[in-house]
């Protein structure tokens, strides 16, 4: 057996590509909803691991930063905290199945047809709208800014704000003034002295103390 | 590091390549492990010197084999699984905070370019990974079944999740300088010296990276998740064993990890302070101001007392968010104005 060392990334190829697949299987057909969650976890990952082969690094970071990082943790959270029960939730999923499978085959019905007439023009790469520097001289890091931030900085700019609408509209929504709820006040707890807070006394054998402040007993 | 070992060999091929890569992280690993057993003690020890305490003594001169007198308890103990715990997720928990306390070290360079993976986000990797650590503690403490874990795990998920914001940020800052995602290139920017070190113009953000270190590893005085007043153990409370080992193992790495990331950042990483001391390795040097970083975390486990949960998230959200995000502007600005420190 003589393999060249270039094996490596096919094999790599292979595992994360299968991992991701049977994952994403997995994700349906857990029982248990944090398990479903668990394998989503693992599936993002070994996506994050098949960008890395495609030589896209910093997409691979930012989809375990982002996704499995941040989203799939309140993913999580939320479905830990859930008090449902799961088998009540399943009993009538079987009624379902028809107008779920007539989905499924329209959008494999779909994709096949879009699959099957897919030409790629010839001269794509001419009309792309920036041109594409070589691999070896731009890391992908730097590729991306260099679009981003310029031929692209208005629809970069026009999604963050739409991010921002959407967060402020989430934190209106949810925001609600309620009466009567004690807050902590931090300034005025972090400014209390121990002089306000309380006070040495000299109590003599035999006598008590006073309960009323700054009245020596 | 992997090309370096694998050119050893003489001929090629992938098994030969496979052999290089588990040599290369054998020796990165083999002393980490060590070194984390003499950064327990360390710990231990500097606790008890400022509580005027002698600390563990007994075992070995100086009381240097404590840690390895204590894993070997911990690894003749019986494994309890409780009977309603999640058995697999029980199990996983554990190897996976221990694994990824370990993976985060594949990027760290000990020299100029002699790293496992010497990756072009390599700072982004390290984001990632300890991204990822939120799950050990969160899976356990679901899967242990028990109100105490679950609560552990739950503060420790919002947690580490708050401060990594505020960390991010900070990396950003130091990255508007130099300009690459690289660790090596990081370092790199300020060889030559002491004076060129980030600390010196990256002071405010260096306090912010080391308090937020601190949430992140789930240090005193924020570490909440196993507050033992309120949680007994929080996360980790059904553990025992080489389970609970792994976890305690993992935890130690990851403190590690922080402090030679602070050193890399902040510290000039295996740079000399002064180019007359260049003859010492620069490994040494990284040993070195790690062992400061984790000397600091020591200390503030000894004399400050833990926080309050709101009091903690108050600080992620309200002071470390706002105050980091104005460095980063503050920076940046300093970078375009063309100020000689910063850009």
């Amino acid at each position: 057996m003589d393999f060249p060392v270039e094996i490596l990334p096919a094999l790599a190829f292979y595992m994360f590509a299968a991992i991701t697949v049977a994952s994403g299987f997995l994700v349906i057909f857990a029982k248990n909803p944090v398990h479903s969650v668990l394998w989503l976890i693992l599936a993002f990952f070994s996506a994050a691991g098949l960008f890395v082969l495609m030589g896209a690094e910093f997409l691979a970071m930012l989809l375990v930063i982002v996704y499995v990082g941040a989203v799939a943790v309140l993913f999580l959270f939320v479905v830990m905290m859930l008090d449902i029960n799961f088998e009540e939730l399943r009993e009538g999923a079987l009624d379902y199945i028809p107008i779920g499978a007539l989905i499924g085959l329209i959008l494999l019905a779909e994709l096949v047809t879009l699959g099957s007439a897919w030409v790629v023009g010839e001269d794509i790469t001419r009309n792309a709208a920036a041109p594409m520097p070589s691999v070896a001289e731009v890391h992908n890091t730097e590729a991306i800014g260099q679009i981003l931030y310029t031929d692209y900085i208005y629809a970069f700019q026009g999604a963050g704000l739409v991010l921002l609408v959407a967060m402020i509209g989430a934190i209106v929504l949810t925001h609600r003034t309620r009466t009567g709820v004690r807050r902590q006040n931090i300034s005025a707890q972090v400014s209390r002295r121990p002089e306000d807070a309380f006070e040495l006394v000299n109590v003599k054998s035999g006598e008590g103390v006073s309960l009323t402040p700054g009245k020596k007993g | 590091m992997v090309d370096a070992i694998y050119s050893l060999f003489g001929t090629e091929g992938p098994f030969l390549y496979l052999t290089a890569i588990v040599l290369s992280i054998l020796a990165v690993v083999l002393p980490l492990l060590i070194a984390v057993a003499f950064a327990v003690y360390f710990d231990r020890k500097i606790w008890a010197a400022v509580q005027m305490r002698r600390g563990p003594n007994v075992v070995g001169p100086f009381g240097l084999l404590q840690s390895f007198a204590d894993g070997l308890k911990l690894f003749l103990k019986e494994t309890i699984i409780p009977a309603g715990a999640n058995k697999a997720i029980f199990l996983i928990a554990p190897m996976l905070t221990f694994t990824l306390a370990l993976i985060s070290w594949a990027v760290i360079p000990f020299e100029a370019r002699v790293a496992i993976a010497d990756l072009n986000v390599g700072i982004l990797y390290i984001l990632a990974i300890s991204s990822l650590g939120v799950y050990g503690i969160i899976m356990s403490g679901w899967a242990s079944n028990s109100r105490y874990a679950f609560l552990g795990g739950l503060r420790s998920a919002a947690q580490m999740v708050s401060y990594e914001v505020s960390i991010g940020f900070v990396l950003v800052c130091v990255l508007v300088k130099v300009g690459s995602l690289n660790m090596t290139d990081i370092v790199l920017a300020q060889e030559g010296g002491i004076w060129n070190w980030h600390f010196i113009p990256y002071l405010p953000v260096y306090v912010i990276f080391f308090i937020s270190a601190l949430a992140e590893t789930n240090r005193p005085p924020f570490d909440l998740p196993e507050a033992e007043a309120e949680l007994v153990a929080g996360y980790q409370v059904e553990y025992s064993s080489m389970a609970f080992a792994l976890f305690f193992l993992g935890e130690y790495a990851n403190i590690l990890l922080m402090s030679a990331v602070m050193a890399i950042l902040f510290l000039g990483g295996w740079d000399a302070p002064l180019p007359i001391l260049d003859f010492i390795p620069g490994w040494i040097w990284l040993l070195v101001k790690t062992a400061f970083g984790f000397w600091l975390i020591a200390m503030v486990k000894a004399f400050v007392p833990r926080y309050r949960y709101d009091q903690l998230m108050r600080l992620g959200w309200k002071v470390f968010l706002p105050l980091s995000l104005f460095f980063v502007v503050l920076y940046s600005g300093l970078k375009v104005a063309g100020v000689p420190l910063f850009s």
